[in-house]
């Protein structure tokens, strides 16, 4: 039940009921993306971002950095 | 595809397992780790990490599935609703099959209740312009995660003006769960791999009192497999060393304080329900969300009539011992003979996040349930 998928907005198709495309592995699909707008990330600034897609809604972003450190601190494992 | 592929990594995975071995060998004894929901169960089972993991790792597979404790008399409700000629219930396919006193979803579409299956709440405004002379009514169930999508589906329901369409709420909470269950003294647990995508929503804060009253660790994690293992590793540094904490493995997506947009759309448009029955588990205080009086227009329990009865659970079913990690799937009496995924008795087996539907599909033969099992019982399956 509480899936996410990540995926990429890639335009904004509607900017007041905050619904964009996003690109989900290939497939793209239409969501609505208000829960991650606020004053500091209005609508249009979102297309790029990388979101978690639950049930037609971006639940949140995904923060690339952290990402990148947590597969870094893996990769030092293997060594 | 980005962020799933890279947490698939062979390699690394291989890494973790030898981090996890090794203090593995610095345990006292061997260790009960619960992962409360049912989208890691799905994963553990999916990935066989379970299998892989070493012996003194046993995993006890939670109550993280709404569909799994959603009770028999809720359902019954939600048929009620159906059958009425007038509705379009929308749902989620995942509670098609979930059984209720006497029947399911499926079985009153078949005899002729317009019951459709859609992927987001939001596609039901969508059939309420198309159906300007039915009643739309959306089954909401679902997690803090799912939570939003509904409340903001509410809102943009009443910013057009809709008078058609209202939503049947059973929305649970899992930090009350949390309570109840640790509160069970039937429960031996060492840890938990918290929920990632309930705490994008609530953030890591309200686990605090794991760690504080009940002293006992909890890592938030991720669901690709080296986000599982690696959360299994930090849990095992806390045990070793002796310490509790609420850990986030999961930082890509979670933070502290959680979603505050989310979190915003929830509470104006529910409010805690002082009781709310669970499946196996019974009533448990503050446990789910009901539609503010603000939005009542929209709330489908002061529209409709409803039988609103308690219905005990079925009495072959141990779905409540299940879900509280007491049982062992293949434990239960009816397991993989009278109740399958086809023909489910209990409804841990109607959803691949539930741990009996997991364990018939990929974990029947696996070495936790030969290790476990009694001879007799294992020709039986
Ligand atoms: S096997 Fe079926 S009846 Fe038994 S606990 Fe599992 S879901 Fe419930």
């Amino acid at each position: 039940m509480c899936l996410g998928i990540p995926g990429q907005i890639i335009e904004i198709t509607d900017v007041q009921k905050k619904l964009a495309i996003v690109n989900i592995g290939g497939v793209k699909r239409q969501i609505n993306i208000a829960c991650i707008v606020d004053e500091q990330h209005p609508t249009e600034s979102c297309v790029g971002d990388w979101v978690l897609v639950h049930v037609g809604f971006a639940l949140n972003r995904i923060n690339e950095q952290e990402a990148a450190e947590t597969l870094q601190l893996l990769q030092e494992l293997i060594k | 595809m980005k962020y799933v592929d890279e947490f698939r990594e062979p390699e690394k995975a291989k890494a973790l397992l030898h981090e996890i071995e090794k203090l593995c060998q610095k345990l006292a004894q061997p260790i009960k780790i619960m992962e409360v929901c049912g989208g890691h169960t799905h994963s553990i089972f999916k990935y066989g990490i379970e299998e892989i993991l070493p012996d003194v790792v046993e995993l006890i597979h939670g109550p993280g599935c709404p569909v799994c404790v959603m009770p028999r008399g809720r359902l019954d409700d939600a048929i009620a609703i159906a059958q009425n000629p007038n509705v379009i219930l929308t749902t989620f396919g995942d509670t098609m099959r979930v059984p209720g006193s006497k029947t399911n979803l499926l079985e009153a579409r078949a005899k002729g209740a317009d019951i459709r299956m859609v992927y987001s709440p939001l596609d039901s405004l969508q059939i309420v312009k198309e159906n300007p002379n039915k009643e739309v009514v959306f089954f909401a169930l679902g997690f803090e995660t799912t939570a939003p999508s509904t409340a903001l589906t509410i809102l943009q329901a009443a910013a057009d003006n809709i008078h058609n369409f209202s939503m049947f709420c059973n929305h649970v909470l899992v930090i009350p769960a949390l309570k109840a269950l640790l509160n069970n003294p039937d429960l031996q647990l060492d840890g938990f791999i918290g929920p990632g995508h309930v705490s994008t929503i609530i953030g890591t804060e309200p686990y605090q009192f794991i760690a504080q009253q009940y002293h006992k660790p909890i890592v938030i994690s991720g669901f690709e497999p080296l986000d599982i293992f690696q959360s299994i590793w930090m849990l095992l540094q806390q045990l070793v060393e002796n310490r509790c904490e609420v850990e986030n493995q999961y930082n890509r997506l979670v933070e502290k304080t959680g979603n505050h947009v989310a979190l915003a759309a929830i509470n104006k448009v529910f409010a805690v329900r002082e009781n709310f029955e669970w499946r196996g588990l019974g009533d448990i205080p503050n446990s789910g969300l009901k539609i503010r009086p603000e939005y009542a227009q929209f709330d489908a329990e002061c529209k409709f009539t409803l039988p609103n009865l308690k219905v005990a659970d079925h009495k072959a079913c141990q779905c409540g011992e299940i879900l509280k990690g007491v049982l062992k799937p293949w434990q239960c009496k009816v397991f993989g003979t009278a109740c399958t995924p086809e023909t489910p008795i209990g409804t841990c087996m109607v959803s691949s996040e539930g741990a009996c539907a997991a364990y018939y599909k990929y974990g029947r033969f696996s070495k936790v349930v030969q290790k476990t099992m009694p001879e007799k019982a294992k020709v039986k399956v």
